[in-house]
Formats: C-alpha cells, sequence, structure tokens
C-alpha cells in the first residue's frame, strides 16, 4: 500500500479513537449552554472556539465525530451486506430473478443520489437511523451490481462446478463457496464509497433531515451556524474541516485499496 | 421513467403525517378537512391515485402544491432554467480546467506536478459543496466585496455558485481524463503516431483526444446529476432561485408534490441526458454501435 494510503489509514483510526473515547476527551459537555462564554474565538481556553450558546466547538467536534462516523460506517456496511445478498443471488439464480433485480438496481441508478435520500429521509422523522436508511436504500444497488457482475464470472469456474457434481446444495454453493470469493470485492468497494457516504450523512444532516438540534453533528453544526460565517468563521470551519479530513482520508483508503486489488470501479 | 413515477408515488404515499391536517391547522371543521380531502383526492384507494398521478403526469402536471396551491409544474418550469443556467456556468468552468489538469497530471506522470494535481482533485471530491461554498461566499464576497453574497440575478450572482458545483466536477475529471490518457498513451497506434514524425501537439490533438472523449463524455454527463444534488446544497447557500431551493424548501414545508415533482424532473432530466450522451457515443465513437443487433 502506498505511504499515502497508510497515512489516511492511520489518521482514520486517530479519528475513531477520539471518536469513541470523545465522552473522555472533550473538555466541556458538548451540549452545556454557557452564556458567559458565547462566540469565543479559538483559543487556550477553547481550541476552535464557541458557538452562538456559548458551546465548546472542539467538544461538538469530536461528539459529532462520533455520529457522523459511525452512520456512514453502519451504513456502508448495511449497503455491502444487503448488496452482496442481493448480487449473489441475483448473479447465482439468473434468469427472471436476475432481471428484476437488475431492473430495480438500474432503477435506484437512475436517480441522483441525493435527491433520494432526500425522498427516503422525509418519510421517517428526522433522525440518525433516517440517514442511515437513506444512505443504505441508495447504496445497495452499486455493491448488487459488482456483486452479480463478479458472481457471473465465478460460477463457470471449475470449483463451482466440482461443488455441483458433488452434490452440494445450491445454499451451500451460494454461501460456502461464492460468498467468501465476493466478500474481499464488497469489503473494498465498501472503503471506496465510505468516503462519499461520510459526505451524504453530513449533506442530509446539513438539510435538517439527520441527528435533531441539540445534537451536533458535523453537517448540522455548518448548517445551524451559517449565518454567523462573517463574523465568527470558526464556528463553520472547523465542523467543516472534519467532514473534508474524515471524507478525504475514506477516499484516499479506498484509492489504495483499489489499486492494491487491483479493481476496477 | 414509469419506475421513477412509481418509486417517488410510493415514497410519497409512505411519508408521514397528513397533509391536509397541516394544511388546514389544528382547529379546522372536520367537514372542511372532508372537502379538501376530496378536492385533493385523497379519498381514493392508492391504486387509482396512483392511476391519476400517472394521468397528470402524462398532461405535463405534478400537482398543485399544498401551500400556495399553484401547479408545481409551472414553478417548477420558472425555476428549472435557473437550475440549467447555474449548472451550465459550472460545467463551463468545470470541463476546461478538468480536462486541462488531467492532460497536464498524465504528461507528467509520477512527478511531484502529478501528486500535486492528484491530491487537489481528490481533496476536490472529499469537499462538502456546502462548506466548499460557504467559504467561497466568505472569502469572495464578504471579504473580497467582489460577489453579492446571494440572490437570483445576472452573473455577478451566478459566479460563486457556479464555481462551488464546478469543484467537485473538475477533480472527477481530471482524474478520469489522466487515466484514460495514460491509458491510450501507452497503445501501439501512438507509438506508430510518433514514429510516423507526427508533432506531440497533433498526437495529442487528434490521436489522444479522440480516445479520452469517450470516457470523458460519459463522466460530464454523470455528473449532471452531481450538479443536481449539489444543487440543492448550493442554491440553498447563495438563494439560488432554482429547483434545488425549491426542494429544500418543500423539505422544510412537508409539501410533498413539490419534493416529489423536483426528484421527478432532476431524475427525468438526467436520464434524458444520459440517453443523449449513448446516441452521442455513436457519432463519437462509430465501433459503439446504438443497436445490439448490429453486433
Amino acid at each position: 500500500m502506498p505511504l499515502t494510503g497508510k497515512i489516511a489509514g492511520l489518521i482514520l483510526i486517530i479519528i475513531s479513537v477520539l471518536a469513541v473515547f470523545s465522552s473522555v476527551l472533550s473538555p466541556y459537555d458538548p451540549e452545556r449552554i454557557d452564556l458567559d462564554s458565547i462566540k469565543e474565538p479559538p483559543g487556550i481556553k477553547h481550541p476552535f472556539g464557541t458557538d452562538n450558546k456559548g458551546r465548546d466547538i472542539f467538544s461538538r467536534v469530536l461528539y459529532g465525530g462520533k455520529i457522523s462516523v459511525s452512520i456512514a460506517v453502519i451504513a456502508a456496511f448495511i449497503s455491502m451486506s444487503l448488496g452482496l445478498l442481493i448480487g449473489l443471488c441475483s448473479g447465482y439464480f439468473g434468469g427472471k430473478i436476475d432481471t428484476a433485480i437488475m431492473a430495480v438496481v438500474d432503477l435506484i441508478l437512475a436517480f441522483p443520489s441525493l435527491l433520494l435520500a432526500i425522498g427516503v429521509s422525509i418519510i421517517f422523522p428526522p433522525g440518525i437511523y433516517t440517514v442511515m436508511i437513506a444512505i443504505a436504500f441508495v447504496g445497495w444497488a452499486s455493491f448488487a451490481r459488482l456483486i452479480r457482475g463478479y458472481v457471473l464470472t465465478l460460477k463457470e469456474a471449475s470449483y463451482i462446478e466440482a461443488a455441483k457434481a458433488i452434490g452440494c446444495s445450491k445454499l451451500r454453493i451460494l454461501f460456502v463457496h461464492l460468498m467468501p470469493q465476493c466478500l474481499p470485492i464488497g469489503l473494498v468497494m465498501a472503503g471506496i464509497k465510505l468516503g462519499g457516504y461520510v459526505l451524504t450523512e453530513a449533506s442530509l444532516s446539513f438539510l435538517g433531515l439527520g441527528a435533531q438540534p441539540p445534537t451536533a453533528t458535523w453537517g448540522s453544526m455548518v448548517s445551524l451556524n451559517r449565518a454567523y460565517i462573517a463574523s465568527e468563521p470558526w464556528m463553520v470551519l472547523f465542523p467543516g474541516i472534519a467532514i473534508a479530513v474524515a471524507s478525504l482520508c475514506f477516499n484516499v483508503l479506498g484509492d489504495a485499496l483499489r489499486d492494491k486489488y487491483g479493481l476496477k470501479i | 421513467m414509469l419506475g421513477v413515477t412509481l418509486l417517488t408515488f410510493s415514497l410519497t404515499k409512505a411519508l408521514p403525517g397528513d397533509p391536509v391536517q397541516s394544511l388546514v391547522g389544528e382547529r379546522a371543521q372536520p367537514e372542511v378537512i372532508e372537502k379538501i380531502r376530496k378536492e385533493l383526492g385523497a379519498d381514493k384507494d392508492v391504486l387509482s391515485q396512483y392511476a391519476g398521478y400517472v394521468k397528470l403526469l402524462l398532461k405535463g402536471e405534478l400537482g398543485r402544491s399544498y401551500y400556495t396551491n399553484r401547479k408545481v409544474f409551472d414553478d417548477i418550469l420558472v425555476k428549472f432554467p435557473n437550475t440549467m443556467k447555474l449548472a451550465f456556468a459550472a460545467m463551463i468552468i468545470a470541463v476546461p480546467i478538468g480536462i486541462l489538469l488531467g492532460f497536464i497530471a498524465a504528461y507528467k506522470k509520477n512527478t511531484p506536478v502529478d501528486r500535486i494535481i492528484s491530491a487537489l482533485s481528490i481533496t476536490g471530491l472529499s469537499l462538502p459543496v456546502f462548506w466548499s461554498g460557504l467559504l467561497i461566499m466568505l472569502l469572495l464576497s464578504l471579504k473580497l466585496r467582489f460577489f453579492p453574497p446571494s440572490g437570483t440575478g445576472d452573473i455577478r450572482f451566478l459566479v460563486m455558485p457556479a464555481i462551488t458545483l464546478s469543484l467537485p466536477a473538475i477533480a472527477s475529471l481530471a482524474r478520469i481524463t489522466r487515466t484514460s490518457v495514460i491509458e491510450v498513451a501507452d497503445m501501439p497506434f501512438i507509438n506508430t503516431a510518433r514514429a510516423k514524425g507526427l508533432s506531440i501537439f497533433k498526437i495529442n490533438a487528434t490521436h489522444i483526444f479522440r480516445n479520452v472523449l469517450i470516457p470523458l463524455v460519459t463522466v460530464i454527463g454523470l455528473d449532471i446529476a452531481s450538479y443536481l444534488n449539489g444543487a440543492v446544497l448550493t442554491e440553498t447557500i447563495f438563494g439560488w432561485d432554482g429547483i434545488g431551493r425549491f426542494t429544500m424548501d418543500g423539505i422544510i414545508k412537508r409539501d410533498y408534490p413539490v419534493i416529489m415533482g423536483c426528484i421527478i424532473v432532476g431524475t427525468v432530466v438526467f436520464v434524458l441526458i444520459n440517453l443523449l450522451v449513448d446516441i452521442l457515443y455513436h457519432y463519437l465513437d462509430p465501433r459503439v454501435r446504438l443497436y445490439a443487433s448490429d453486433r
């Protein structure tokens, strides 16, 4: 793996550690309103400054990171599992099942992704689960298509034929022989997609469809504080940097993984 | 196309809350509610509602907004040109810069220049547009006072949202150009061209560029989706009166016909443009046939 990929991985580990231990590491309660220290610029007391309600932005970015990154990771996991399962079935069974599944996949991929995610997330009351569902609803399709294509090439392999010859059931071939082959590709694809999912999560939060105030997510912090961009830019600057860094690291790592496994996506 | 309407229709049917209730308020008379329900057709069963919806669509209508009672389609007709203007402006910025950066990166392969361009392009793909838009606004409008911060109007209002929207597109174009140019430049016919003594410029302009065009056109077509996605966010930030902001207003007010209409129109445009791209292939690359039977 190239150096950049390793660095990105390292930063991601740091981000995850910060997110997991946010309750220990953050100097202040992220939701405590402190009217004595409103709109303080970054300094020793508040490394990232405070917002219009005197809340410590550093603490909020840490807590928000926990939510934002875990939503992206869980959504990627759901998308991958669904896509893997559906792609396997579609590729292996072929025929009408395949046609039907691929029609649904094409339908979902025909939408501009954020528009469809918005459409899905307005069904449910805003919150972190809604965002996960919306991302996964849009996300599984590309996994399914990739896995299906791979299964189509695997299906003809001689070891599958051998498995059939000794009388393996269809289910056994699917889950014991084919799935382990597809899993690495699914994981690499998940790595590639994660950067985009971080952005989608942030966008949905920005639109007010994610976790509701006073809970902090990176996207909602940018959204709520954007009125102060001219006078107190740090309120918007730091959450945005957090989104960009997380997404960038996932993208770099995803690229490195793709190059390593020679995938063309 | 029918699938698109079916999916959006089922999405809106699954929406919580009673739009009629939120329309008339808490204290309305039951008779009034019933009357409005009849007007909106909400008293019929789901299937006939869907049939009615498709019938309306075929007539070029998307229903009426629950709030303004104006036809959604008419509002979209007014706002859509603004979004198109924005997308077009973003494209004008993105296409030449993206392609140029990609070519430079490919020719300086594995040098610092290439690495800088690659780093920039992956950063461009990772920036949230609503945040980079705010930074651009802070810099160009609030600090340097080049442009008005928000609003709809002439080109002065257009520059900042267009730059914002073009950033991810530049990044993806630069990446795809780089990989394609490197791929094509390794092919034997480029060696032949070089051996014939053609100038580097001529090789680039005719042999390489033509072969790179196909993946590029695909990406430019697919970028329309990113413009439409990004439009929801950038138009909200810059107060640009297009369908992106219309969607956002719809979300806030839970005005389902508006949201539904915007999603349908956005998707239909996206599908049509990609159909156009497929047709364009045929002219760019005679090897691609439009009909499977030609193969």
